[in-house]
Formats: C-alpha cells, sequence, structure tokens
C-alpha cells in the first residue's frame, strides 16, 4: 500500500513512531518516560518549524493533494450544523464531483458548494477525483440561485485538480458550463466567498470561483493549468513539473501578491490535515468576518464590488491609463 | 536528371511558389487566386483555413475601425521564454497581441467586433486578450452595439498564469452585463476554440456559429485519449459532433457566414 504521508513529512512521521513506541513501553513496563517523551515531541515540533519554514511550490502542491488533506465535506461537517445537501441537475444527473446544499453557519443560513475528492478508491470514482462534471457545475448553479432568492450568503469551496476529463463531459457541455457558472456568479445579489482549500486548478477551479472575496488556505495552490500539464507541454516531460510549480507561481504567497486572492488563512502546523478543528476554527471566522461585511452592501454595491474586482485583474501597458499597472504590483 | 528533364525544372523555377495552395485536407493543388477568391477554403472539400485576425474581420464586416489597439503585454510571472516567444509573435504578426477589437458595420448595421489571431501564440488568451474582450462588451453596451467575436485559440496563455485564469471570470461577468440589454452577442467559433476562451465568454453567445470542420472543446483529444487510455474518433470535438450533441446552434460555410451573421441580428433587432 501506498505511503499516506509525504516525503516532506518522512522525519515528523519517525519521531511520532519513536514517541508512541515510547508512550506504549512505559504504559506496558509502567515506567515513567515522560521527561524523554517531552523532549522528543519538543524536537518534533521544532522539526515540524524547520520543514514548514522552507516549503518549495511542488512541496505546497504535494500538500494540497495530501491524501489525509481535509475535503469540503469535512469542513463541512466541523463548521457547520443542519446541512442539507440537494441533488441532481434535473436535466442529466448528480455528479459526485461537486456538492451542494444549504447549512447554518454561526446562526446564518448559508448555501455551500464544494468540490469533493473521495479517499477511497471507490469513493474516489463516485467523486471523479473532485473534478467538476458538467451536470455538477449545472447542480451548483442551480442551488446559488436558489441561495439568492432566498438572500442566503454563498460559500464555495475550491478543491479539483481541474474539470472533467471526458467524452462524456465534452458531449454534455462542460465549457459551456463552466463559462456558464462565472457568469452565473457575477449577477448574483448575495455575497460570495469563495476559499481555495487544496487544488485550485484551470477551469474547473475558477467555474466556481467567482465570489466578493476569494481567500486561499496557506498550503492550497491556484493555477492556470497544472504543473505536469504545463511541464507536457514545455518540456515534453512531465516529470518536470516540480520546476514549472515555481514558474506559474502557484502559491497562495504568489496568489496575494497577484492581486488574484484578498487573504490567505493560515494552517496548524504541520498544515490542515494535523488539526481538522483548529483549521476549521480559522476558516469559519475568516468567512464570518468577510461575510459580515459583505452584507451591510446593498445588491448594487455588491454586485458593482464584485464586477470591479475582477474587471481590474491583468497585468499590461496601457499607454492611456495613469497608471502603467493595472493590478498591484508586478510580481 | 535526364536532358528531357531540365528546360522543364528550368520552367518550374520561373513559376511564383505561392501560385497553388496545397489542402492539407484532401491534398489538392488550388489555384491561390482562387483559394483566396473562395475566402480561403477548398473548392474540392471544403477544407476551411484558418483565418489571420484581420482577414476574419475584412470578411465579415466594412469600415472597421480598432479599438485600444495601445495595450500591449506584460510578463507578469516572468515566465521562461515568454518575451522571446512573444516578440516573434509580434514580428510575424505585426500586432502587438492575439486580440484584434474594433467597431465595424455589418451591411449597415454598427457593430463592435472582435477576433483572435491563432498566428499569435495559437491565440492564447493574456490579460491584454483579457482586456480588449471585456472593454469590447462593455463599449458595445454604452454605444448599444450588438457584439460579434470570432475565436481560433488553444485557450489561456500559460506564460501568465494566474493573471490569464482571471480573463475567464472578467470576460463571462462582462457578458454578463451585456446581457441585461437588448443587445445580442453572436460568437463565431472557428478552428481552433479550446479550453479557457471556449470556457469563458465564446461559450455565452446567445447564438454559437460554427464554421464547418472547426475544432471546439474544452479538454484537446490528445489529453483526454492519454488519460484515459482509449481512442477517439477523428470527429471527436468537431462542430458537426458539437451540433450533434446540442452544443451550438449551427453550422455556416465561410461563403454564408456574412449573410448569415446579418440575417440573424435583423431577426433579434429589427
Amino acid at each position: 500500500m501506498l505511503s499516506r504521508w509525504l516525503h516532506l513529512e518522512q522525519p515528523i512521521v519517525e519521531l511520532e513512531e519513536k514517541i508512541d513506541e515510547l508512550k506504549r513501553f512505559a504504559a506496558s513496563e509502567n515506567l515513567d518516560f515522560s521527561a524523554k517523551i517531552n523532549r522528543l515531541e519538543e524536537h518534533k515540533c521544532d522539526v515540524m518549524r524547520r520543514i514548514f519554514a522552507d516549503l518549495s511550490p511542488w512541496d505546497r502542491v504535494q500538500m494540497a493533494r495530501h491524501p489525509k488533506r481535509p475535503y469540503s465535506l469535512d469542513y463541512i461537517g466541523a463548521l457547520c450544523s443542519d446541512w442539507v445537501e440537494l441533488h441532481g441537475d434535473r436535466a442529466f444527473g448528480d455528479d459526485g464531483a461537486i456538492v451542494a446544499g444549504f447549512a447554518r453557519l454561526n446562526g446564518r443560513s448559508v448555501a455551500v458548494i464544494g468540490n469533493q475528492k473521495g479517499r477511497d478508491t471507490k469513493e474516489r470514482q463516485i467523486r471523479n477525483f473532485g473534478q467538476p462534471s458538467p451536470e455538477g457545475l449545472r447542480k451548483a448553479g442551480r442551488v446559488m440561485e436558489m441561495a439568492a432568492r432566498f438572500g442566503r450568503p454563498i460559500i464555495s469551496l475550491v478543491d479539483t485538480p481541474g474539470a472533467a476529463c471526458s467524452p462524456a463531459a465534452e458531449e454534455r457541455g462542460i465549457s459551456e458550463a463552466i463559462a456558464h457558472s462565472q457568469m452565473l456568479m457575477s449577477r448574483l445579489k448575495v455575497p460570495i466567498i469563495v476559499v481555495i482549500i487544496g487544488e485550485g486548478c484551470s477551469g474547473g477551479a475558477i467555474a466556481t470561483a467567482l465570489g466578493d472575496r476569494v481567500l486561499m488556505l496557506e498550503h492550497a495552490y491556484y493555477s492556470v493549468i497544472s504543473p505536469e500539464a504545463c511541464a507536457s507541454i514545455l518540456f515534453r516531460d512531465p516529470a518536470k513539473a516540480p520546476e514549472t510549480s515555481q514558474q506559474l507561481k502557484i502559491t497562495a504567497d504568489d496568489a496575494l501578491r497577484l492581486g488574484v486572492i484578498e487573504e490567505i488563512i493560515p494552517e496548524p502546523l504541520g498544515g490542515a490535515h494535523r488539526d481538522l478543528k483548529a483549521m476549521s476554527v480559522a476558516l469559519g471566522a475568516a468567512i464570518e468576518k468577510h461575510v459580515s461585511a459583505l452584507e451591510t452592501l446593498s445588491p448594487e454595491e455588491l454586485l458593482e464590488g464584485r464586477y470591479q474586482r475582477f474587471r481590474k485583474l491583468g497585468d499590461l501597458d496601457d499607454p492611456q491609463a495613469t497608471t502603467a499597472h493595472l493590478n498591484g504590483a508586478p510580481v | 536528371m535526364s536532358p528531357e528533364a531540365a528546360p522543364v525544372a528550368a520552367r518550374l523555377e520561373e513559376i511564383p511558389a505561392n501560385l497553388v495552395t496545397k489542402c492539407p485536407s484532401c491534398n489538392t493543388m488550388l489555384v491561390t487566386k482562387d483559394w483566396l477568391r473562395d475566402l480561403k477554403t477548398c473548392a474540392r472539400c471544403s477544407h476551411h483555413f484558418r483565418l489571420g485576425a484581420r482577414e476574419r474581420i475584412a470578411i465579415l464586416t466594412e469600415n472597421f475601425e480598432e479599438w485600444d489597439a495601445e495595450l500591449a503585454p506584460h510578463d507578469p510571472l516572468q515566465f521562461p521564454d515568454y518575451l522571446p516567444k512573444r516578440s516573434a509573435a509580434q514580428i510575424k504578426t505585426g500586432a502587438k497581441d492575439s486580440m484584434l477589437s474594433g467597431a465595424a458595420t455589418l451591411d449597415g448595421r454598427p457593430i463592435a467586433i472582435a477576433a483572435s489571431d491563432f498566428g499569435f501564440m495559437g491565440g492564447s488568451m493574456g490579460s491584454v486578450f483579457g482586456e480588449k474582450i471585456t472593454r469590447l462588451f462593455e463599449r458595445a453596451l454604452d454605444e448599444k452595439r450588438p457584439v460579434l467575436t470570432a475565436t481560433s485559440t488553444g485557450g489561456a496563455r500559460m506564460q501568465e498564469g494566474l493573471m490569464s485564469l482571471m480573463q475567464m471570470a472578467k470576460t463571462s461577468a462582462a457578458v454578463g452585463r451585456l446581457r441585461e440589454e437588448k443587445l445580442p452577442f453572436i460568437s463565431i467559433l472557428t478552428d481552433p476554440s479550446m479550453a479557457g476562451v471556449q470556457a469563458s465568454f465564446a461559450s455565452l453567445g446567445d447564438v454559437l456559429v460554427a464554421e464547418p470542420g472547426a475544432m471546439i472543446g474544452f479538454t484537446g483529444a490528445r489529453v483526454i485519449e492519454q488519460n484515459l487510455r482509449i481512442k477517439l474518433p477523428k470527429d471527436f470535438q468537431s462542430a458537426e459532433f458539437q451540433m450533434a450533441h446540442g452544443q451550438i446552434d449551427m453550422i455556416v460555410p465561410r461563403a454564408k457566414l456574412k449573410e448569415s451573421l446579418a440575417q440573424l441580428l435583423s431577426l433579434l433587432l429589427d
């Protein structure tokens, strides 16, 4: 069986095994190793800090794809009460790669849509590895329109390696579904908070990432193309992905610098998967902060602000404009 | 060379190289003059050759007046080899980037029109492309002009990374604004219309018109074949395939395209 841990986590996992072993031995022999165990725990924290202070973009891609990484339903379960999932696009089917529904968050009723990945082989198939199909995006659109009708804020959790890649997705108009979802989100008169929680890759990600605020977890990535696909095109070698992950500027820091996101939500030491509870608290607090700020705006202000938020994104030379760059400082 | 062949060979050298054009689809040698008269389509198999952005606008409209010609690309990621590739494309096409837009008339009716140039880095959409398309929709809304776009593109421009991805959202939102007015948007899908562009404004036309044989889709056939280890039929993602699957409204040969567009605009506006 494949390791559930990343290569970069190996020193941490080894220390944890050692600590567990000591604890078991202490218990079975009725001995007191607490001083030694404490020293090892401290050492483990040092090691983790050292490793996570220096993650490469490729490390972050691995973190975003970590088999233990919390998925949309994990956050919904940890953050929300009264989650009611809705199903189907009323035209063709129900896509497991996108969940959509209503729930209560901090007492407020909200719509939540999210890309959903599977944990085991069977669930991965049902979830299609988190790659939304046209019917998934149309289901999300249906729920978002309903949210707007009932005045409910929308929380969109993005975690996808890209849109569904298959003849079936093409036959049912994956392009149109992605395009339409973006246009729809630009017109809905309720606050929309987007959080890139893991992978934010390509058209499959931007399909549900048009919001008033776009936030990113610390180890998530956001990119126009997967590093592997980029490497295949540039070098005809997907193994060069570590290199292209650097060149494509896809980390949360890069996205913030490019003006593509408003805020980075820090993850617990070692990543979101090491402390779902702490991660959810931080995520919930960030969502709450932005939703309550947006709720003071009129629907017209909200739409204008959202339009202008994306309108200004781009980096080009406009001799007629007062500023050379349309967005913030170049990278 | 045989003595008999020598004079023939000598005469061949006098023939201009561009006198005939070979159809890549049926291999027929077409007389270039006739081929140009046929708007760069094959008289034998009706294969539609790709057109540059200026040619495209020229065959569809009159009185073209370019908008936003001064917009020039940057290099937001300092992406390796982006600048030399782009400079080569600029020299080849004489344009600053892959998108040409402006005002024109179509059978006398004022319109806003844009066309992408596949010859400029695969007609890819970066910041300049996205900005020009967004301004096209905004200005059309201001001046009450119907909008036509003709795409020929491989999708978003990888070398501008997230900035390219954001153009998908930006242009889709611009179509959303246009839709609040009674202004038609007709999207003309020419070979190829793929990926990030097809998954944004190009799919959002009130009417989607394709040229025969144009490849239209999101993920390229080769990528799907590699990922799923399957073999796809040759016509996968052709205009005819998309028509059969309900994804486009009509397929119109190039010679009839202008007439069809004028007819549609008239039905919606007059």
